[in-house]
């Protein structure tokens, strides 16, 4: 008797713990599409190394949902169209965790067709995770039940730059070159707005686009700014269209400040060189310094793949989905959905919430400036002897914007 | 005014090299008759190649080695296949060049890689050719080479000093295009080897029938444009960006020169592709749209008019597709080219 009460309750147990844990031991299948060729091929390829690195940290016992996580790539060659037959074979294949980030043209172009695809096939829906578009529209007018963004959009990358060049002085005439898209027009947008607001002062002398990862050569861009007299320059600008911009303002002898989203990504760092020093500056919501664990990370990933990691955005979609898929008790996308909906995680650096209101994730801010490595911030990128130092952290509370976003959740 | 250098200086280095990539392209056209799709590929693969040679032995044997090799690529490729097509006309002649141009950009994503190379110019190429250095009171005065760091700044707040230094990887490219210039017409018209030719083009039969062997003529011509082509790529690609769609890029443009400097015509190349250079180089540098030239003729335009994306479309926005716009405009009114002779 005793032994059967026994038995049953720990049959029971047993039971309880499985079905709790019914997603333990799941695999979960993501795509990441992005550019894998191309001039903006580098960053798409580091990155997908990124997301197979950390895929392998967080499966299993590292997250809390005991889950393995599987990465593959999908080349998209930075267009929406071919995106969008990347976003139909990932389906095929059965991935329901897309990954996108380069490009918010493409973004919004996935986000549209997630949506619609999830209208359609409900039971197979898919969940789309932005780690780097951060045109402000994809969590405002166009935002989507399954969409959700790592990265910190433009509207609050722009409150915190204009709240440190704020406090720069020096800074007297302003120049905005962009790429021609979404995110570059939302760049010079939001600078204008944001300067207006706090820094009147500031003369916006010069504003320009140029077509995305097209021009090969910036020496006219350059001569142009040097003209028009700016003493700072703020870019949107990314990959190749930021290195090639900067190697053309060393050539030709540009020595103004630059303001800039991504000097941390693939191919920038060697074209600063030691020029760059004290004069470039990043805002983004990490940086190589981090401390830490995330060391630890990078030096490993760099013995491994020879390369740097940069885009903190994948540590923390392992972490939320691991956390949420242990909160859904399931890998199913409308459980997981919801369950990511306000949810908060300790990252490696404090706690990030993704906001219920438009599934932007809410996040602390850096502002960098590249400088020679020393000891108190020694991760150099790409050999340069050169680093990007934090100047000012701005805490969730100050980037964050208020949003117009009316979320449509599935009934 | 040293803005004006300098955007000049840059349009025409830019000009210079699309003069290289085009020259090959005419010299082939007007040679042979074919229009061959593929030059662009062979200006990459020389950039490719120069990258490897120059990783071995240095960039300097690469400018004369990626050239030889892409040239003899280029004669190669003419004898085993061009030649056999010829006959079929130049439907077929065009068609697989076309269809070379893919198996190049293939071949080279195989063996390279897809993603872009790092391809240094040498140490000696590497800092400015002259600065141009703009003292609020001295004036403007160049300087060969490197400015010291003190001329560029002035001590009193009121002087307002600007240099503006241009590389010397330009400036390499002009000269070595304008080299190319003067080396191919004194051969074309002053040497035995150019009178061959250019009766070959007219009178085949004739040429042949005095002794002169007419396919290997042709073949070597070809080989002689691709060699061009391929030197334009060590040149390009160091001074640039050596990637796969580094062909694609520049394919369109070239094809845009030899049509606006007129087809086979070398000295409307040089014009055109300077033309093109300098032209893309200064519609970059200004701002006017139809909204800011109403503003200044004092037209007044409603708000919505003003928001129209195509009334604020500025110079510099459309300065990519400028040669395009410029090629239609020449087809329409002057189709033989600026300097062309041929007829249709």
């Amino acid at each position: 008797m005793k032994f059967a009460l026994k038995f049953v309750a720990a049959t029971v147990a047993i039971v309880c713990a499985t079905s709790a844990m019914a997603q333990k031991g799941e695999t979960v299948k993501m795509v990441r599409i992005d550019p894998l060729t191309g001039l903006l091929g580098p960053v798409g390829v580091s990155q997908l190394k990124g997301y197979q690195f950390f895929a392998e940290k967080f499966s299993g016992a590292g997250n809390p949902a005991g889950v393995k996580f599987e990465v593959t790539g999908i080349d998209n060659k930075l267009s929406p169209t071919e995106s969008l037959n990347a976003l139909k074979a990932a389906i095929d294949q059965g991935a329901r965790y897309i990954i996108q980030g380069n490009g918010s043209s493409v973004a919004l172009a996935l986000t549209d067709a997630v949506t619609k695809y999830n209208e359609r096939n409900p039971g197979k829906e898919v969940i789309y995770l932005n780690d780097a578009a951060v045109d402000p529209d994809l969590t405002n007018s166009k935002c989507s039940y399954w969409h959700f963004r790592f990265d910190a959009d433009t509207s609050m990358k722009m409150e915190a730059m204009s709240s440190f060049m704020e406090t720069q002085k020096d800074i007297k005439n302003v120049y905005i070159l962009g790429q021609n898209y979404s995110h570059g027009v939302q760049v010079a947008k939001y600078a204008k707005e944001t300067l207006a607001r706090k820094r009147p002062d500031i003369k916006i002398v010069g504003e320009d686009l140029h077509p995305l990862a097209q021009v090969r050569d910036f020496a006219p861009y350059i001569a142009k700014i040097k003209a028009s007299g700016a003493d700072t320059v703020i870019t949107g600008n990314w990959g190749s269209d930021l290195s090639l911009l900067i190697k053309a303002a060393n050539e030709n002898g540009y020595t103004g400040k630059f303001f800039t989203y991504y000097a941390g990504v693939t191919g920038t760092p060697t074209a600063l060189g030691t020029n760059g020093a004290g004069r470039v500056y990043q805002v983004a919501y990490n940086h190589y310094n981090m401390g830490g664990q995330m060391d630890k990370w990078m030096k490993e990933f760099h013995d491994k793949y020879k390369d740097d990691f940069y885009t903190g955005a994948t540590i923390r979609i392992f972490q939320t989905l691991g956390a949420a898929m242990a909160k859904a008790k399931s890998t199913d996308p409308v459980k997981v959905a919801a369950a990511l909906e306000g949810i908060k995680v300790n990252s490696f650096n404090g706690e990030v919430e993704m906001r219920k209101a438009d599934h932007q994730l809410q996040q602390p801010l850096y502002i960098t400036v590249w400088q020679k490595a020393d000891k108190k911030y020694p991760y150099s990128p790409e050999g340069t002897g050169m680093t990007l130092a934090p100047v000012m952290e701005y805490a969730n509370y100050v980037s964050s914007t208020p949003t117009s976003c009316q979320m449509k959740r599935p009934s | 005014m040293e803005f004006f250098i300098i955007s000049m200086l840059n349009g025409l280095s830019y000009g210079l090299l699309l003069f290289m990539l085009s020259s090959g392209l005419t010299l082939i056209f007007s040679m042979m008759g074919v229009l061959n799709f593929a030059h662009a590929s062979f200006y990459m693969l020389g950039a490719y190649v120069g990258y490897s040679v120059a990783q071995a032995v240095g960039f300097w044997p690469a400018l004369v080695i990626a050239p030889l090799v892409v040239g003899a690529l280029g004669a190669l490729f003419e004898r085993i296949s061009l030649r056999k097509v010829h006959k079929y006309g130049h439907v077929a002649e065009l068609l697989i060049t076309f269809g070379l141009s893919y198996v190049i950009l293939d071949l080279i994503q195989l063996i390279w890689g897809r993603i872009a190379l790092e391809f240094r110019p040498p140490e000696i190429l590497q800092g400015p050719a002259l600065t141009l250095i703009n003292n609020s009171v001295k004036g403007l005065s160049v300087l060969w080479g490197a400015a010291p760091a003190e001329l560029c700044s002035s001590a009193d707040a009121a002087v307002r000093v600007v240099c503006s230094p241009f590389p010397a990887t330009r400036g390499f490219m002009m000269l070595v295009a304008l080299v190319m210039l003067m080396a191919v017409w004194l051969l074309l018209t002053r040497t035995r080897v150019g009178l061959v030719i250019q009766s070959a083009l007219t009178h085949p039969e004739a040429v042949e029938s005095l002794g002169h062997n007419v396919p290997r003529i042709f073949m070597l011509v070809f080989g002689a444009g691709c060699a061009l082509a391929g030197l334009a790529g060590v040149i390009g690609g160091s001074t640039f960006l050596t990637e796969p769609a580094m062909a694609a890029t520049l394919g369109p443009v070239i094809f845009v020169v030899v049509v606006v400097g007129g087809m086979g015509s070398l000295s409307g190349a040089f014009l055109a592709s300077v033309l093109i250079g300098v032209i893309q180089t200064f519609a970059v540098a200004f701002d006017y749209s139809v909204a800011s030239m109403a503003h200044q003729m004092g037209v007044p335009l409603s708000d919505a008019a003003l928001n129209n994306s195509f009334v604020k479309l500025t110079l510099s926005q459309i300065a990519p597709i400028l040669p395009y716009l410029f090629l239609v405009l020449i087809l329409i009114f002057r189709p033989k080219g600026l300097l062309g002779t041929r007829e249709g």
